[in-house]
């Protein structure tokens, strides 16, 4: 590789005089990539962090002679109690969201290691049709499956004995929407979480696992003692991008409920678009979503951490 | 045994749980409308009708949204394949100064919150008067892609022995003629699932689709119109399931092409960089 690089580049240095010239090739070659992700994503984040600083509603927007107001922006949605409330809901709803998908994952990765090859090959198809089903699909087939009338769960809770479920309508709920979208997010999480999972399991030498049985251990004994300490930077590095996936989760909630019923399913990413789209304060908007990003860079630290970590082990 | 029937029984259940939204969909789109409506539901797929698919089909607007998406997911994929190529090549095959950085550069640009930049987004498009056009989707969609297509040829080129194209350049080829000749055909399937795995990305999203087409309802993507079936279909559950089929249908298709390459893909791309 250092032999390809240094041998001198015909086509794009037309012989140098001089030997030790430094070569442009690469930079040209990135070059592309640098001024894209400058405009298209560099501009937008600054263009955010203005906008948060400035009074910028409709006539604003459509006039283009926003004013500078420094942090009133952040003053006043630090200072409203529906902000915090949306904060609480949003770590709330992470939290449940990502204990689950852990679990149900893990639970699912140790049943395919266990599991012959016809029954994997199954699960295993079923994970991948899960994860092949574009959200909106899912949204859409949720809504249907949860349908008061008609629905197939209503049904089935019915049919079971439940007959409080006739013709219940869960969308009216707040917590039956909150516990739809989190049954939503997890189904659609499960298959990436417990198919790497699986894929990190089948690494760890058999030996270890008979070593441990011979000596009488359990299988949760195996999994706290074995499983886990090996594959703790995985783990780490799984829950943290389920936590960053989890906290901007917006099309679900928007399409399924758009933050309601009242603000039962407003988390950060809904709250912003709603103050920015229906109360057309982009100033606002702009700055819960700052707050949003602030509260993922920790996520994303802790993430390049255990990325950094596994990099190092592997 | 009892543990053997345990997993089994444990194995159906997750197979269950994970096949029946996706098998309840495909199913109620088949179904004939008395069907759906009756008080106890039908589990298999007789008696089969297609008139849902039929009135998806005939829905006013169907096929430019359908090609709407096509459009727009497909041009942000050339576009990032084109300008990830060079790049890829740049990190995997030649050493320089900054490298490590712009590596670095990448990943963070792959978690991107693209929830947070809506409001900002949706600004500059109406600033540069791309609002309601198709251009400024695919260039959100590109950029949505760009770093995950980079870190996947990166991997694939770097798969690719350097020997390879030394030995070219030995005998002769040019860099460039080394790269078409040698190590592009090597380089041709990863293209190909890096590409099909951006257009999914495109194919499916929402969120700046909704917000960045709103005069012109005819320059929608399939996504947002899915999102108001009720508005299209009213309550025919029949027809937005038929919808909601032949939507997921390409996405499928993919995945079936891309069949195990998709998990070491992603994984990979994730771990290894």
């Amino acid at each position: 590789m250092t032999l390809l690089a240094e041998r001198p580049v015909q086509e794009t240095a037309p012989a140098p005089p001089k030997r030790r010239k430094r070569p442009v090739l690469p930079y040209l070659l990135i070059a592309p990539t640098l001024l894209t992700t400058a405009y298209l994503l560099v501009y937008p984040l600054v263009r955010n962090v203005i906008i948060s600083l400035q009074e910028f509603g409709l006539p604003q927007l459509v006039r283009g002679d926003a004013k500078f107001v420094g942090l009133a922006n952040y003053v006043k949605v630090l200072s409203d109690p529906e902000f915090w409330a949306v904060v609480r809901r949003t770590l709330w709803f992470t939290a449940i969201n990502v204990v689950l998908i852990m679990v149900l994952s893990t639970l699912v990765a140790l049943l395919l290691v266990r599991l012959g090859k016809w029954l994997r090959f199954l699960v295993m198809g079923g994970l991948v049709l899960t994860w092949a089903t574009p959200i909106i699909a899912a949204t859409t087939v949720f809504q249907w499956l949860f349908q008061s009338r008609l629905g197939v769960v209503n049904w089935a809770l019915v049919a079971l004995g439940f007959e409080e479920y006739r013709d219940y309508t869960w969308f009216a709920d707040g917590e039956a929407t909150f516990g739809i979208l989190v049954t939503l997010i997890v189904w659609q999480s499960i298959p990436f979480a417990a198919l790497s999972l699986y894929a990190a399991m089948i690494t760890v030498p058999q030996e270890l696992y008979e070593a441990a049985r011979m000596d009488g251990a359990g299988a949760w004994r195996v999994f706290s003692t074995i499983t886990f300490p090996m594959l703790r930077a995985m783990f780490g590095l799984i829950t943290c991008l389920e936590v960053i996936w989890v906290v901007k989760a917006f099309v679900q909630i928007w399409v399924i409920s758009q933050g309601g019923p009242g603000q039962a399913t407003t988390t950060l990413p809904v709250y912003a678009f709603q103050v920015a789209q229906s109360l057309q304060r982009y100033d606002l908007g702009a700055a819960v979503s700052m707050l949003m990003v602030l509260l993922l860079v920790l996520a994303l630290l802790a993430y390049f951490r255990q990325l950094y970590r596994q990099e190092r082990e592997a | 045994m009892i543990g053997r029937i345990s997993r089994t029984t444990a194995a159906l259940v997750v197979f269950v749980l994970s096949v029946f939204p996706v098998y309840w969909m495909v199913l109620t789109a088949f179904k004939p409308t008395k069907d759906i409506q009756s008080a106890t539901p039908t589990f298999l797929p007789v008696p089969i009708t297609f008139d849902h698919f039929g009135t998806a089909i005939a829905a006013k607007g169907f096929f430019s949204f359908w090609r709407n998406s096509l459009l727009v997911a497909g041009g942000a994929v050339l576009l990032a394949l084109l300008v990830a190529l060079l790049a890829a090549f740049a990190i995997a095959r030649l050493q320089w100064k900054g490298r490590r950085a712009f590596v670095l550069m990448v990943f963070v640009a792959q978690m991107t919150p693209w929830e947070a930049l809506l409001i900002p987004i949706y600004v500059i498009a109406r600033d540069t008067g791309m609002l309601d056009t198709l251009w400024i989707l695919t260039l959100v969609y590109f950029m949505m892609t760009l770093p995950f297509t980079i870190v996947t040829l990166r991997g694939f080129l770097a798969a690719i022995p350097a020997d390879l194209e030394e030995a070219a350049l030995v005998d002769g080829c040019t860099r460039e003629q080394a790269f078409r000749k040698i190590v592009f055909p090597l380089l041709a399937p990863g293209l190909l699932a890096t590409s099909l795995f951006g257009f999914i990305t495109a194919w499916n999203e929402f969120a700046f689709a909704n917000v960045l087409i709103i005069k012109d309802q005819d320059d929608r993507t399939l996504p947002v119109w899915l999102s108001s079936f009720n508005n299209t279909f009213g309550t025919d559950w029949g027809a937005t399931m038929a919808a909601s089929t032949l939507f997921m249908l390409p996405v499928l298709l993919i995945f079936i092409v891309l069949q195990g390459r998709v998990t070491t893909g992603i994984v990979g791309g994730a771990v290894k960089g």
